[in-house]
């Protein structure tokens, strides 16, 4: 597993929070920094890429399972939407294995740890994000920017 | 409105090689409707390039701004500060706002970030359809709301052809034929005796046939 990876999670506060507090802790070498939505379904390209230029090495969406999607077509919407922004990611030359969807029910306790855990490994196999590799000297991957939270708050 | 649809990431990023600061200018009119070309897109636009750039190891600086609309000067005018810290100019707007950018920065490279599509209107969210053929001269009067000058393949304005096989065009099935639409719509007002009259040849000078046209209406100017 990738230690020291960034991973920034856009989070469902309906169903991932509650899940959140429910289980145990993600593994606390991975630096992980979560963004809370009021629905899946609230996120954009805007936030995912601002997420990769600010140095995330893996992006994830933590929305409600289609069906228990309290805003109805939140999840779903989410789906397409990532569908379309991995191809952007493709063209960037980022690759769209650094964007993750995952499907939470807000009683599965453990699932935090378990998504972190994932997306840390994929880090692993995929390689960090190339941007912090060529702004290595100029710039610290490790910012405490809250990556994409500026767009939504102006929004 | 103008339906656009953005070109590839791949080819935008091809017309700006070698700039080192691009000003990614949307608008707020048709193709922020449309989803292609307002503020959201500009900024999505402008990051994907930054990063592509970046990534590539060729690093490109740029500055976003949204105009109301492209195609009228007194917007255009906003930019004129900013154009002077740009390489080039990339347009989010329809072919027009490209071309009103190019006349008023002449020293400028200006470059679209759309293929302009058609005229149309939204069917559902995500989904436009052509409507009209800017032909010049309406004939929907005549044909119950519904113009066979962009609806039917061939523009005829005397029925079908022969290509019209259970209601659809030949060019595709899921392609309805204009004159079938029109029929029922006709029957439906009660009015298919007007499918009897022949229209006579379409006066097509009116149309782009006649080269660039312009409206010029004096009591509106000073």
């Amino acid at each position: 597993m990738e230690y020291d990876s960034k991973l920034v999670g856009f989070v469902c506060k309906f169903c991932f929070l509650h899940s959140f507090d429910l289980g145990p802790q993600p593994d606390t070498s991975i630096r992980l920094e979560m963004i809370k939505l009021p629905c899946a379904g609230r996120v954009d390209a805007r936030v995912v890429l601002t997420a990769f230029e600010k140095g995330a090495d893996a992006v994830f969406v933590a929305g409600c399972p289609s069906h228990e999607c309290l805003n109805l077509t939140g999840s779903a919407r989410a789906e397409k939407r990532l569908d379309r922004i991995k191809v952007l990611l493709d063209a960037i030359g980022l690759g769209r294995e650094r964007l993750m969807l995952y499907h939470v029910s807000g009683t599965n306790g453990p699932r935090l740890a378990d998504i972190v855990r994932e997306a840390a490994l994929a880090v692993g196999c995929i390689g960090r994000n190339p941007l912090n590799t060529h702004r290595s000297g100029e710039r610290s991957c490790c910012t405490n920017d809250h990556s994409g939270a500026e767009i939504l708050a102006r929004d | 409105m103008i339906i656009a649809e953005q070109k590839s990431l791949q080819e935008i990023d091809a017309s700006v090689e070698g700039a080192k600061r691009v000003l990614v200018v949307g608008c707020g009119g048709c193709v922020s409707v449309c989803l292609s070309g307002g503020q959201t897109e500009t900024e999505v636009l402008a990051m994907a390039l930054r990063l592509k750039r970046e990534v590539a190891g060729t690093p490109v600086s740029t500055a976003e701004i949204t105009l109301e609309r492209q195609c009228d000067p007194e917007y255009v005018a906003k930019l004129d500060e900013a154009v002077k810290e740009a390489d080039c100019i990339l347009s989010l707007a329809c072919g027009i706002g490209v071309q009103f950018l190019a006349e008023r920065y002449p020293d400028t490279v200006v470059l679209p970030a759309q293929d302009t599509k058609f005229v149309g209107g939204t069917l559902e969210h995500g989904v436009w359809e052509e409507r009209c053929g800017l032909c010049g001269e309406c004939i929907l009067a005549a044909t119950g709301g519904i113009c066979p000058v962009i609806r039917c393949a061939k523009s005829l304005l005397n029925g079908p052809c022969g290509g019209s096989h259970d209601g659809n065009c030949e060019v595709g099935q899921d392609t309805p034929c204009a004159w079938v639409l029109i029929y029922h719509r006709l029957k439906r007002l009660g009015r298919e005796a007007a499918m009897d009259e022949i229209s006579p040849p379409k006066d097509w000078s009116k149309a782009r046939d006649g080269g660039m046209r312009k409206i010029v209406r004096e009591d509106l100017r000073l």
